[in-house]
């Protein structure tokens, strides 16, 4: 993607030349930052967008951890806490209002949660790893996100796929589901998803066909489940982004799933994503935990107690 | 929720002391994701008398008393060493001498339960008592970096912890009884460390002189100021050098030390407890008073210690032992296992590893195992925090190939990582090996190079290892 100084180069440069003349790049960088300064320049506090390098990635980690807070009474201090969360703190304010670059980087995320929920899983990923996919009965995005009840349905004519296409009455059935961040299925499924196969091969459990399933929410295992009647269901599907991470993934594990049951029988392990429960390691944790689900004949709440 | 029975023995030049302690040991992670055991309360169950450690001469211990002290103070408490399922036992100050501390390891093996660590030398002492005297908590909630003083009858235990890590520590030969004073107030013992000091201050001390308060005072204040020196208040003399303890750490200052916390026997007078000078029969009194005037207490917040006295003998009853990761692999049957020697693999080693070249791992594994003398050994590594299946599948590889050949058949591959992946390295590690050795893969563990391991019997349903990491053992 071209951020907004090569944009604002390119143009400069294609104004000049139709204006005759050839000018060297480093003159149109300074054109550049002279504009982007005067920008912030008309505003007389210290936090105008002056301040901020607009070569670096206001998104990227090392970005996030530096304060902007103007004269910390203790660096060190703030250093630390910065280190223990996510959360925006140590980012000072202009007035009475956020500064320009904690502005930006909060729509900067947002937009990056907004992709996560609109885009679509990359289908040469799902090929790569040799998941055939199937929607469920939502017909596009917007639909998906109005209407929760029809990404928990299958049309008959994808039942049948399913059907067709997998290993029947399986101990469990794992797939992968994009839910609300295509972006999780991405950064984890490669990781995870052979974690548990392997994991549940070597305890010698049978492992149906796994696959993906589009628009999909939670309850649409239960569908699956009953579909193939497969002993334990686990669907592996995005989590609704927040402003910290949009490639969170969860586990929803269930045993003996039917439509309609009570959302207490499913077992969840969320938070997978690379600050949180690393994928692979997620995938031998799950791993046992189907093995625990398959031996106790119950899940959700249920194996809690 | 799972308690632990816990002891802590500590055996130093003045004093003697045992404590017993219940550690809780509980999930703190919801319902809604990967478990997360952790011990979550520290709770001092008994706290023994303050014993005089049994001399047989100036330096060296009774073994045989020693051992009675403890056996009266299990009874006292009421436990059997078989119910202690973790602990340590540590040896301290002038006493850790090498003669003495096998000797009175051996006296204590009855009460040394099948996981108590037996461990001595003034590092571990120093970090210890830190922990004991609540320096490490403090730094850790406050967020800055503070000093504890463990100040006892022979050595001054220095340690400094920022955020509640340790960055140095250090130790002098400072303490309390390095003169002391007979019943009818004369001196009967006048130690190395105490002549140099005396002298530098221009004071004359002669074993069997009546003790006079003055010229006492001029000791301790030079005690003080050599104690400045080391904290960097004052430019450093040669007496610095002087007293620094035999095999102690070179203690290097933290450019924002902030605060100072004191422990061992010397603290409560440092704090401003009122006794009458020569009541313990020695200087401990004078040089806590001489501390308290000096920068020591001016130029740092002074913090008010958790245990003073006992600081090491709580830090060595409830601060040694750690869990493990909560998501881990391991063979049956392993446990208890102790005294494991540590192979660490450095960045670059670890790279090899993960590129799936077994070489390196074996060489210096096959070198470890030779210079050691010993069968096998962890083989510990950061690992990574988000590593994909293809990188685990390579390092499983290179761990399985590395071990072929350079351990003797049927001894167990021990991984032990920091970074949150041991359960699926060690699925791997056992799938590669199909039951030809056992496997032991945990993670959540720092050790460095050197350092030394037990593992405890696996608690919470299996979940999670007892863990003690030593830098030092005997027997």
């Amino acid at each position: 993607m071209m951020d907004n100084n090569e944009l604002l180069s390119r143009i400069i440069a294609e104004v000049l030349a139709e204006m005759g003349g050839s000018v060297p790049a480093s003159a149109v960088e300074s054109a550049v930052k002279a504009s982007m300064a005067s920008t912030g320049a008309g505003a007389s506090h210290s936090s105008g967008a002056a301040d901020i390098d607009i070569t670096t990635d206001i998104t990227s980690k090392e970005s996030k951890a530096t304060p902007t807070l103007d004269n910390p009474a203790d660096m060190d201090s703030l250093m630390r806490m910065k280190g223990k969360t996510p959360a925006r703190i140590g980012v000072g304010r202009a007035g009475g209002r956020l500064k320009t670059q904690t502005l930006l980087t909060l729509r900067a995320d947002h937009a990056a949660a907004k992709d996560a929920v609109f885009m679509d899983v990359d289908p040469a990923l799902l090929e790569k790893m040799g998941l055939f996919s199937v929607t469920t009965m939502c017909t596009d995005k917007n639909q998906f996100l109005t209407r929760p009840d029809l990404g928990r349905k299958f049309s008959d004519e994808a039942i049948r796929e399913i059907q067709s296409k997998c290993q029947k009455n399986p101990d469990v059935q794992i797939y992968a589901s994009d839910g609300l961040s295509s972006t999780a299925i991405k950064a984890n499924l490669e990781n995870i998803l052979p974690a548990i196969m392997d994991g549940l091969k070597a305890k010698g459990i049978s492992v149906g066909t796994p696959f993906f399933v589009k628009y999909g929410r939670v309850g649409a295992e239960d569908a699956i489940s009953e579909a193939l009647g497969a002993k334990v269901v686990c669907v592996l599907i995005g989590e609704r982004p927040g402003l910290a991470t949009a490639e969170s993934m969860s586990a929803y594990i269930a045993y003996n799933a039917t439509v309609g049951m009570p959302e207490a029988r499913r077992t969840v392990v969320s938070n997978i994503h690379s600050g949180g429960i690393a994928a692979v390691e997620a995938g031998a944790y799950i791993a046992d935990l189907i093995e625990k689900i398959l031996k106790a004949k119950k899940s959700g709440v249920e194996l809690q107690n | 929720m799972k308690q632990i029975l816990s002891v802590g023995i500590d055996i130093g030049t003045s004093t003697t002391q045992v404590i017993f302690s219940s550690l809780s040991v509980e999930n703190t992670s919801g319902y809604f994701t990967v478990p997360k055991i952790s011990i979550v309360g520290k709770d001092i169950l008994y706290k023994g008398e303050i014993h005089r450690t049994p001399l047989r001469t100036r330096t060296l211990i009774d073994g045989e008393a020693v051992r009675e002290i403890v056996a009266a103070e299990f009874q006292k408490a009421g436990y059997t060493p078989s119910q202690t399922e973790t602990g340590a036992v540590i040896i301290t100050g002038e006493s850790a001498r090498k003669e003495n501390s096998e000797e009175v390891l051996r006296y204590l093996s009855d009460f040394a339960g099948e996981f108590v660590v037996s461990t001595a030398g003034p590092d571990i002492e120093s970090i210890v008592a830190g922990k004991g005297s609540g320096a490490a908590a403090y730094s850790e909630d406050n967020g800055v970096a503070v000093v504890n003083l463990d100040i006892g009858g022979g050595t001054t235990n220095a340690v400094i912890f920022d955020d509640g890590e340790v960055t140095a520590k250090g130790c002098l030969d400072i303490g309390g009884r390095l003169v002391t004073v007979d019943a009818s107030g004369r001196i009967d013992y006048i130690s190395d460390s105490a002549r140099q000091v005396a002298q530098s201050v221009g004071v004359e001390l002669r074993q069997g002189d009546a003790a006079r308060i003055e010229d006492l005072t001029k000791l301790c204040d030079g005690y003080a100021a050599v104690l400045e020196q080391f904290l960097g208040l004052s430019g450093k003399t040669s007496l610095l050098d002087a007293l620094k303890t035999p095999g102690s750490s070179d203690f290097v200052l933290h450019p924002k030390l902030r605060a100072v916390c004191f422990s061992g026997g010397v603290a409560d007078f440092v704090y401003g407890t009122q006794q009458d000078p020569f009541h313990f029969g020695d200087i401990g009194v004078l040089l806590g008073q001489a501390i308290r005037r000096s920068k020591v207490c001016s130029a740092f917040r002074v913090i008010g210690a958790a245990e003073t006295i006992r600081a090491t003998v709580v830090g060595a009853g409830t601060y040694t032992t750690s869990v493990s990761g909560s998501t881990i692999d391991y063979s049956d049957g392993l446990f208890p296992l102790k005294n494991v020697p540590v192979l660490r693999l450095d960045a670059k080693e670890q790279a090899a590893c993960f590129a799936g070249d077994p070489s390196v791992l074996r060489e210096k594994l096959k070198w470890f195992l030779q210079q050691n003398d010993c069968k096998n050994a962890v083989i510990a590594m950061d690992g990574e925090s988000d590593p994909s299946y293809i990188a685990v599948q390579r390092l499983a590889q290179s761990i399985v190939d590395g071990a072929d050949g350079v351990l003797s058949p049927n001894e167990p591959v021990m991984i032990v990582l920091r970074h949150d992946m041991a359960k699926v390295l060690g699925r791997q590690v056992r799938a590669l090996l199909a039951d030809k050795r056992p496997v032991i893969s945990i993670d959540s563990i720092i050790v460095q190079q050197n350092d030394y391991i037990d593992m405890g019997r696996p608690l919470m349903d299996g979940m999670v290892i007892p863990v003690v990491v030593k830098t030092l053992i005997f027997g």
